[in-house]
């Protein structure tokens, strides 16, 4: 088709203009991972002096960054783990019944997502210390499981409606087939659906891992310094007086590796989960 | 393992239980299958909320955080104080409020801008697209703590990116600035968002894109329509829904914005940069009344009910018109 100059220049600046602010953080963030902490000190290097691992292995000595890491994999597994499960029952019910109450149940449940977070944080942060009173020990305030719990409902609602329309595309023919060999409901799910909606099942877990793994504001009172995740230990890191850039750069690498990958393999099939609601 | 545990039901009903007695629990199906997921929308979103609303008629002092039941009421003092815009209490909400409004209206009208330009550039196929389409998700994809934690470097003053830039490269100031305090705080913190919330709109936009048939675009251009009509008069009125919803998205997580500021500045920000929930936040942890915070919880939640309740009349009627 005919292009206008007018569009080639505007797709130029486009082009370049959102290139260069997309990739220049990115680009700080990997080159300043490998510099040494002069570096980092003075004024802004574009390409370190001499290029070193050093910032990935001090990095573990500086802040308690393995008990971080280690919490923040604990609770966000766990939280997409039940949050995948309980999302695929009540996903299962809405693709495949047609139930009273079905369409104020999505509807609730979208718009629990869109309330904001502090609206729940003060009351939640009040109910767990008092549950805990109640119980004479701690077992939600800034606790592990408090923050699961909290978690799996945060990606709750996408993970639904995703995994809802993502069964929607598999013919019922199959439930059928299932059920005239004998398959009760829970079967004909885990034997028959589940392994025709794998992409769909793995997608809504990459979302509800990468929603656990970034929270930040319930993490902020929701944890003490032996449950505090990633998000708030480098949150702290890099609001010190003296902050080792270099390390931090580091550490803010390591912890985005995975979930960036996965997001990018994934691409396909959580563009296609979390864009479907709206389109549709 | 409940594969094994239904397998023997199943055969007893075939062995001979009533079909009746079938027919009931298969209408109990769907409501069983839903039962965790309601229950944990109860316990973490709905039973909050109404202990929110509670909470912000109680005074709710440090002293009673640990026995809410010896809190005692307030009436609407909580609200009283809130509104009061005479008061400095009152006079920094207003001022918060403020400024969330001028970030949201900043932020999600380039957000968009940005997404609907690399949509309509990338939506013609070229050398490189698929590529360039990868990048500009990576700032989505990526922890929101990491993107925002790599901004604060890059605006430091004595070492940062942006003012190496502006002073040493292109010698547009003599005085490094400082971003991250002050009045060019605000800033700073609109563009961190902005780098964020884009490749978002631009995601949906690209989606609704897809949807739109090319023949449109074919018998447009048998018209005589050029590439700018098209996007102005097809593409603009076909992504018209997706806009609707975007938009509002958009709006509801920028106004409600928390990560940004208090990665960028800790739990209290500079006073350009107060966001409203940080700034609710700092009331109540920082002062522990959380009374005081649930009655700006519950005022905020009333303004966005009324602000999406407006905007989705607007938006369905003129459709309707339309």
């Amino acid at each position: 088709m005919h292009e206008p100059r007018s569009f080639r220049l505007f797709r130029v600046v486009v082009v370049v203009g959102l290139g260069l602010f997309t990739i220049v953080p990115l680009y700080v963030m990997v080159t300043s991972a490998l510099k040494p902490l002069g570096d980092v000190q003075g004024d802004f290097r574009w390409w370190p002096s001499h290029p070193t691992f050093r910032p990935f292995i001090d990095m573990w000595s500086t802040v308690p960054l393995a008990r971080y890491f280690v919490n923040s994999l604990v609770v966000s597994v766990t939280a997409t783990a039940f949050s995948v499960l309980i999302a695929i029952f009540a996903a299962y019910a809405v693709s495949r019944y047609r139930f009273m109450g079905r369409r104020p149940f999505t509807g609730a449940v979208l718009a629990t997502q869109m309330f904001p977070g502090i609206l729940f944080l003060l009351p939640l942060f009040l109910i767990f210390v008092n549950i805990d009173k109640q119980l004479g020990f701690t077992f939600v305030y800034q606790t592990r499981v408090g923050l699961i719990v909290t978690y799996l409902t945060f990606s709750l609602p996408f993970s639904i409606w995703m995994l809802a329309s993502y069964l929607d595309g598999i013919p019922r023919e199959l439930d059928e087939a299932a059920r005239v060999d004998g398959c009760r409901t829970l079967g004909t799910l885990f034997r028959v659906v589940l392994p025709a909606a794998r992409p769909g099942v793995i997608a809504v877990a990459v979302y509800a891992f990468m929603t656990s793994w970034g929270e930040i504001l319930f993490a902020s009172q929701m944890t003490n310094d032996a449950t505090k995740t990633l998000s708030i230990g480098l949150q702290n890191y890099s609001t010190q007086i003296n902050v080792y850039w270099n390390q931090v750069m580091a550490a803010s690498l390591v912890v985005s590796l995975p979930v960036v990958i996965a997001f990018l393999f994934l691409q396909k099939y959580l563009v296609a989960g979390l864009t479907s609601g709206s389109v549709k | 393992m409940p594969v094994t545990t239904t397998k023997p039901t199943s055969e007893a009903v075939a062995a001979g239980v009533p079909p009746r007695r079938r027919r009931r629990w298969k209408g109990a199906t769907p409501y069983l299958l839903i039962l965790p997921a309601v229950l944990l929308e109860l316990l973490i979103h709905i039973v909050p909320m109404i202990v929110g609303i509670w909470m912000s008629f109680i005074q709710l002092t440090q002293f009673f955080i640990a026995n809410w039941s010896q809190a005692p009421s307030a009436g609407l003092g909580n609200y009283k104080i809130a509104v009061d815009f005479s008061s400095p209490i009152g006079r920094a909400l207003l001022h918060s409020f403020t400024v969330s409004c001028l970030y949201t209206l900043i932020v999600v009208g380039l957000a968009w801008l940005f997404g609907m330009s690399a949509a309509a550039v990338l939506q013609h196929g070229f050398r490189g697209r698929g590529g360039l389409r990868t990048l500009f998700l990576v700032p989505y994809a990526l922890p929101i703590y990491a993107g925002v934690i790599t901004w604060s470097f890059m605006f430091q003053r004595d070492n940062g990116l942006v003012n190496h830039v502006l002073v040493s490269n292109l010698h547009l100031l003599n005085d490094p600035p400082f971003w991250l305090i002050g009045n060019n705080a605000f800033v700073s913190m609109a563009v961190v968002a902005l780098w964020r919330s884009w490749p978002f709109a631009f995601l949906m936009i690209m989606a609704g894109m897809q949807s739109i048939p090319d023949e449109v675009y074919q018998a447009a251009a048998v018209d005589g329509a050029g590439i700018w009509q098209q996007l102005r008069y097809i593409t603009l009125g076909m992504l018209r829904p997706v806009n609707v919803v975007l938009v509002l998205m958009l709006f509801l997580w920028t106004f409600n914005d928390f990560n940004t500021p208090f990665v960028l500045f800790g739990p209290t920000p500079p006073q350009s940069a107060d966001l409203i929930s940080i700034h609710i936040y700092d009331n109540s942890f920082v002062n522990w009344n959380f009374g005081l915070g649930s009655a700006m919880s519950v005022l905020l939640l009333l303004f966005l009910l009324v602000v999406t309740g407006a905007y989705l009349l607007v938006t369905n009627r003129r459709s309707r018109r339309a």
